[in-house]
């Protein structure tokens, strides 16, 4: 299959290594990648945060650099900007594009898919012959479960990882206070769930604290690193590119 | 399509395209003193407001997910729930004048008040010509929303909340902080030193035990029932077809309101109206699952006009538009008046949970009133509008959306509604560095460039590579939070090079080896 990796502007920019973990996952199991180069970002922070004209340039640039019917499918790992991608990119094309930025985003709508969604729904894998020996804990971000629906997804490959302990995050579904802006504009509410959440993972002893989102990793690390709790966060799809020939060698987490 | 702010598309050009004007907004309690981030702060201090709050939201969660869980229909009945309310709203003005007539036609009055103001004055004036000057009130978010008990204390008149827990917040001088349960910021100990400070006559031996507690009350208010003549109710539904009006409730005072005076006076948004008498079997069945977890709420009452002999014999409905009308007219956020005023979101809300009801500064606090208050009062009322702050007190994460009864997409309408505020503030810092970041993100090379300079940044970090401190408005993050540096490499500029398109070509040779390649023989 030919897939179109984007790469999210979070991750190409602060967090690479689970870009590079997706984009070799991927073509391991077989597929052709490409990565459209003159990507850049969604425009999700722009219209979460009120601003659905300035982000009209991202979206166009998105559907043409997505657009090639060559492209089979999408690809990101990220579910909030999967979700932005399938959710309000017609609503900014709708209010601010043209017809021809409302026929490029529909088209790009219907290939884009998070992750764990494609690897389950699309390719039909969960055992992607991943190792990761590791005491490891999956936070579901808000937008991954309830915007896209991904449910057990992520955790179905998580299972089928040789050697992994899987331990169950108590109250996981409850959200991690990050939000975009909102961990900026109401900071002191942000860290209030921030804290909850970290307690949360403490309690697990897990090595690793792994979800499917750069973006609430960071948050939740961020809080996990300035506590020196002992616990890193991962994306999950270097857990998923972890392999006994080339496994994943984990940092030392802050203490 | 016409644009979902502009004017509408019309045939023939008439000159200038006009905005039609804007129908007026709520007056009452629909805006606080301080904007949301302010308010939010302190009360997260409240160590036992937290405490109280978590007990009490995680013990609804629970009981509403087993009562809604159990219903193999429950998806329909949210689906049908939002079909009716959509309809209901397509056509609200001839569905309240079926129940105006309706309701005259079984000897009530009806009166319609285009604010706040107006109710008051009109209950007001009702209860002064029968005579009295006290009056038993059923819980209502109407009249909390238009400060009914305020206005009627200034003309003499006196009103006694019977619901419990509206009761403990009117002895104890504090606003509700919740839409179904108004004292859930306080607990037993609380209530008991309320009580005893406030109830005439109460037995200073009073101890925390909830039956206690309630025993208390009941005997203060079984006094208020047997000698007041006038009651002031809210409704849940009023039925266009039939005329008739329902409240549903767990108590029972509200029956003793409904059925022991002379006069009735019931106060509805006029959202309230739904079309057909057997539209109450879906709401009937999603409201009490959805806000106290019950299968059935204890208290069903129903009441068309006046019944000779049987009840209030002066009947008067009070239809309240109060910035209805204004949230009607906004094609996205008009289904904000889908509500049922369940609480079901306020519950499952991450926010709400932490910060409490005052926080938003409406009598509707959490998810929907971050939707409604704004719609319903405005956002641009004064500089600063608090108001304008509470579109942003969520984040995003989507809870309340799964756990409406009637669907509305709370998450979306706050999108919605900060684009309408960023739309309508003019220049701001924000704005400008929004539009510089979608400069930057629009032209590929200055982005590459700008993930460079990022990337030196790194010589800035501290220990572990991280940023233990960030300048305003970053500051608020980073008095919690590390921020990573950049790594020196981004995603792209490792793809691009030698080392990055060896690992691509290597798992890429591992991809083209079909995996039964590896399988043992004979396998």
């Amino acid at each position: 299959m030919r897939i179109g990796l984007f790469a999210t502007c979070l991750g190409d920019t602060l967090f690479p290594e689970a870009v590079k973990s997706t984009a070799v996952l991927l073509a391991r199991l077989g597929h052709d990648v490409v990565f459209p180069p003159e990507q850049t970002c969604c425009g999700q922070m722009h219209v979460n945060t009120g601003y659905q004209r300035e982000p009209v340039p991202l979206v166009r640039n998105f559907a043409e650099q997505f657009g090639d019917p060559s492209i089979e499918a999408v690809v990101m790992p990220s579910g909030s900007c999967a979700g932005s991608v399938r959710h309000q990119h017609e609503i900014v094309a709708e209010r601010y594009g043209d017809a021809g930025l409302r026929t490029g985003v529909a088209a790009v709508k219907a290939k884009t898919y998070e992750l764990s969604e494609f690897l389950v729904d699309v390719l039909g894998v969960t055992d992607v012959g991943a190792y990761f020996p590791h005491r490891v804990t999956y936070h579901p971000t808000c937008h991954s479960l309830r915007m896209l629906r991904v449910g057990e997804k992520p955790l179905r490959l998580l299972r089928a990882v040789d050697g992994i302990r899987l331990v169950e995050l108590p109250e996981a579904e409850a959200c991690c206070g990050f939000g975009g802006t909102f961990a900026v504009k109401n900071a002191a509410t942000s860290s209030a769930m921030l804290r909850d959440k970290m307690d949360h993972i403490a309690g697990t002893g897990a090595e690793v604290c792994t979800a499917g989102d750069s973006s609430c990793l960071m948050h939740i690390g961020g809080g996990l690193s300035r506590l020196r709790s002992g616990t890193r966060t991962l994306h999950l799809a270097q857990i998923l590119n972890s392999t006994r020939t080339s496994p994943h060698v984990l940092a030392e987490a802050a203490r | 399509m016409s644009s979902p702010t502009g004017p509408p598309t019309s045939g023939t050009f008439l000159g200038m395209p006009a905005v039609p004007p804007r129908s007026p907004y709520g007056t009452g309690h629909l805006r606080g003193a301080r904007r949301f981030p302010e308010a939010a702060h302190d009360e997260l201090g409240n160590e036992q407001l937290r405490r109280n709050l978590g007990r009490a939201t995680r013990s609804i969660r629970a009981k509403r997910l087993d009562a809604t869980g159990e219903l193999p229909d429950w998806e329909q009945l949210r689906d049908a729930g939002a079909a009716i309310k959509a309809d209901t709203m397509n056509r609200l003005p001839e569905l309240l004048e079926q129940l105006e007539r309706k309701v005259a036609e079984h000897g009530g009055t009806v009166h319609w008040a285009r604010d706040g103001v107006e109710a008051n004055e009109i209950v007001a004036r009702l209860v002064k010509d029968t005579g009295n000057d006290a009056v038993l009130k059923v819980k209502s978010m109407a009249t909390q929303e238009i400060g009914l008990n305020e206005h009627l204390e200034s003309e003499g008149i006196t009103a006694y909340e019977t619901d419990l827990a509206e009761l403990i917040v009117q002895l104890a001088g504090d606003q509700p902080s919740h839409i179904l349960v108004p004292a859930i910021h306080r607990n037993r100990d609380e209530i008991r030193e309320i009580f005893l400070k406030e109830i005439p006559g109460i037995d200073p031996g009073l101890d925390t035990v909830p039956a206690h507690l309630a025993a208390a009350a009941r005997a203060y208010l079984r006094e208020k029932f047997m000698t007041t003549r006038v009651a002031v109710s809210g409704a849940n539904f009023g039925i266009a077809e039939t005329g008739t009006l329902s409240v549903v409730e767990s108590e029972g005072n509200g029956r003793m309101c409904l059925t022991l005076p002379e006069t009735l006076i019931t106060v509805m948004g006029i959202e309230k109206v739904l079309p057909r008498f057997e539209d109450l079997e879906v709401f009937l069945q999603l409201l009490p699952r959805s806000s106290t977890g019950e299968r059935m709420n204890p208290y069903t009452s129903m009441w068309t006009g006046v019944t000779p002999g049987d009840g209030p014999q002066d009947f008067h409905l009070v239809l309240l538009d109060n910035g209805r009308t204004a949230a009607l007219a906004d094609r996205i956020g008009r289904a904000a008046l889908h509500c049922i005023r369940c609480s079901a979101c306020l519950n499952v809300c991450p926010v709400y949970e932490r910060t409490g009801g005052h926080a938003y500064g409406s009598v509707y606090p959490g998810p929907i009133g971050a939707v409604l208050t704004p719609q319903l009062a405005g956002m641009h009322g004064a500089d600063h509008d608090p108001n304008s702050s509470l579109p942003y007190a969520s984040s995003l994460c989507g809870a309340c959306f799964d756990a409406c009864p009637v669907k509305i997409d709370i998450p979306s309408l706050l999108v919605e509604l900060r684009h309408q505020h960023t739309e309508e503030s003019g220049t701001t810092a924000e704005g400008l560095a929004m539009k510089a970041a979608a400069a930057v993100m629009k032209r590929p090379k200055l982005f590459t460039a700008a993930q460079r300079t990022a990337g030196l940044g790194r010589v800035l970090a501290g220990r572990n590579g991280t940023f233990s401190r960030l300048p305003a408005p970053f500051n608020g993050w980073s008095d919690s939070r590390d921020t990573p540096a950049p790594p020196a490499q981004s995603f792209r500029s490792w793809l691009a090079s030698a080392e990055g398109a060896a690992a691509m070509r290597a798992a890429a040779a591992e991809g083209t080896r079909h995996p039964d390649d590896d399988a043992p023989e004979g396998s």
